[in-house]
């Protein structure tokens, strides 16, 4: 039980029972259907990002450049298809965009896997180059007719209804394909080789290599793969949102990773959870989304972010090193 | 062929190689004095945020929270320049006073998340600096803090001799820092902690105190330029100077700085501050958009890590 108590999981889902306790009694109309697809709805693009984030962070490196991937892939894409294929379905649509972004986090894996450079600095300098590269090459102006595939994925919801003061309520769909994503890592990470091989570097890169794993080998798919997750988030958020803006998403980078940092993952590397990330992504939304029904005003939201990362990171960290005095 | 084999070395090069381009493709607009002396007020803001960039780095950290620290004393000085009345030196004095105070608490803050608390620098100041943009924008609900007295340009708009006010002040505080890390035994103990944290544990420096001082003075500095933000904007506000944080890493890696701390010199960073200035005011000169400029610093900046790790590995084998 000690440990349960002492887990990052623990206490965000705590916090996130306080913060929806308190906004119940100051608003008795948070509680219902229309707060929780709110939350959901704010949940998907973020939390495809925020497994993206989680899978670096365990490998122990920090990828920032994943929200201009997904920019990036999805103006590229919104353009590619409309001039040349409006017939590709929706589904083809999201594969297009895993491709770019795919293609896109290569770049980062030869330059932090092959090359051997710092993880921050490098996905710092793409991110600059990925956005600077598309605002100066391929456009800067909104797409607002979007494929048809796309528009058709941003009409599809699982669940719609009116709530009884006649308000709209409705899930999109592609709230499922942030949960395959989920389950998708959850099954690299824990169910393969490749999974473990994650872990064990983040653990510490010299064991790793030396118990025989492809460290280079492991690490480039690691960024392949968060580019195609941010590609597929880049895809979504288009497509809900109706419009391909090339300024949109960048400047979410850090909010993500504090969700997933928040959730328990240590930038040292090979710890974190799945459960954490998606807890740490739900208490991010609520006190964007939500905030005000607490009475703080929406100014204070990254005030209140911040607290939480220092928080958040500050409470383990200490423990740590208050652990690491008993023993010394 | 000596000049290329330390990192400063082949940075003079690259000065001098981008000065040079830039004057043969605008020869009579960047060659002109206009162009030198705007050159010369526009970078100190953002090469006084490398130097505080640069200080953390040396001990294997780093300040995301630079441009939070910045905005935030600036608005601060700010309020109390436009709430003081009576104007004058004396309330400008205050307002710089009340501006480094702020800086030196806020980097008080940092040091004892990272020291004391033993958060990772990234996570500590990345909270941080969420936290002083999110109080500045809470005391300005986002807008522009403006309507200062004349007194305030002089920091930022005024020459002294003909030189820049910024450039003498960033001079003076690259000599300090420069003087700092090289003659005294704090900065032997700060290079000697970011080369290796356990050998500097083993020789009884008091690491608590060092990286607390370290992320004091990173603090004072960022106030420092949120100054001259201020003064040469002529307004405060909890966004200001955005990208300045790209840039001021950009710029400490640029000048040879080791981001996992152990190396690095000021000289490094003022040649890559001026580096940066060319390359900045000559693109823009020729019509190259900012969003390119986005493009080519941070393919400059790859290049570069890639260009050390490759002399690195060189040597080692």
């Amino acid at each position: 039980m000690s440990t349960l108590w002492t887990r990052n999981e623990t206490l965000v889902a705590l916090v996130i029972v306080a913060f929806c306790g308190l906004a119940a009694l100051s608003d008795p109309g948070f509680l219902s259907v229309a707060t929780l697809t709110d939350l959901l709805r704010g949940g998907i693009v973020l939390g495809i990002f925020a497994v993206g984030a989680l899978i670096v962070l365990i490998s122990g490196g920090i990828d920032v450049s994943f929200t201009a991937i997904a920019a990036f892939t999805m103006y590229v894409t919104a353009m590619l298809l409309n001039a040349a294929m409006p017939w590709i379905p929706w589904w083809a649509a999201l594969l297009t965009g895993m491709g770019i972004g795919a293609c896109l986090g290569a770049i980062n894996g030869v330059l932090i896997a092959v090359m051997g450079l710092p993880t921050l600095i490098v996905t710092l300098g793409t991110l600059s180059v990925f956005r600077g590269f598309m605002l100066t090459f391929i456009g800067q102006k909104q797409i607002t007719t979007l494929p048809p595939g796309m528009r058709e994925f941003g009409r599809m919801m699982i669940v719609r209804g009116e709530n009884a003061d006649g308000s709209f309520y409705s899930l999109h769909a592609a709230f499922l394909v942030t949960a395959g994503a989920i389950g998708l890592t959850w099954f690299i990470l824990h169910r393969t080789m490749l999974g473990r091989q994650v872990f064990a570097i983040g653990g510490s890169v010299e064991s790793a290599r030396r118990i025989g794993i492809d460290v280079r080998g492991v690490q480039f798919f690691v960024y392949v793969y968060v580019g195609a997750l941010a590609g597929l988030a880049g895809i979504i958020h288009s497509s809900m949102a109706r419009v391909a803006n090339p300024f949109d998403l960048v400047g979410l980078e850090l909010s993500v990773i504090a969700a997933v940092v928040l959730g328990g993952a240590r930038l040292a590397g090979g710890h974190g959870t799945l459960t954490g990330t998606v807890l740490g992504v739900a208490l991010i939304v609520l006190v964007r989304n939500s905030l005000i029904v607490l009475g703080i005003p929406a100014t204070w939201q990254s005030v209140a972010i911040g607290v939480l990362i220092l928080i958040g990171t500050g409470l383990p960290a200490w423990q740590a090193k208050r652990a690491a005095a008993q023993a010394a | 062929m000596k000049l290329l084999h330390s990192t400063e070395g082949r940075l003079a090069v690259i000065a001098a190689v981008v000065f040079l381009a830039m004057s043969a493709l605008a020869p009579d607009r960047f060659l002109s004095v206009q162009n030198m002396t705007s050159m010369a007020f526009q970078f100190p803001e953002f090469a006084i945020l490398a130097l505080a960039m640069t200080v953390t780095m040396l001990t294997g950290g780093i300040d995301l929270s630079v441009v939070g620290i910045a905005n935030l004393s600036a608005i601060i000085a700010a309020t109390i320049l436009t709430q003081v009345t009576g104007g004058g030196a004396g309330t400008v004095l205050i307002a710089f006073a009340a501006a480094t105070g702020v800086g030196v608490a806020a980097g008080l803050m940092n040091g004892v998340l990272v020291a004391s608390l033993g958060l990772p620098p990234i996570l500590a100041t990345l909270g941080s600096g969420l936290i002083f943009t999110g109080i500045a924008i809470a005391l300005t609900g986002g807008s522009a803090v403006m309507g200062f007295p004349d007194a305030t340009a002089w920091i930022g708009n005024s020459t002294v001799l003909g030189i820049p006010t910024p450039l003498i002040l960033f001079g003076l505080l690259a000599l300090a820092i420069s003087l700092l890390l090289t003659r005294t035994g704090f900065g032997v103990k700060l290079r000697m902690y970011g080369a290796n944290p356990l050998a500097a544990r083993f020789a009884a420096i008091n690491i608590d105190a060092m990286l607390i001082r370290v992320y004091v003075l990173s603090g004072a500095l960022a106030a420092i330029a949120g100054m001259v933000v201020m003064s040469r904007a002529n307004s405060a506000k909890a966004d200001y100077g955005s990208s300045y944080l790209l840039l001021a890493v950009l710029i400490a890696v640029l000048g040879g700085v080791n981001p996992y701390g152990g190396y690095g010199k000021v000289i490094g960073v003022v040649l890559a501050v001026l580096t940066m200035q060319f390359l900045s005011s000559g693109l823009n000169m020729v019509g190259v958009s900012n969003f390119a400029r986005e493009l080519i610093w941070g393919s400059l900046l790859i290049l570069v890590m890639i260009v050390n790790t490759w002399r690195a590995t060189g040597r080692r084998t």
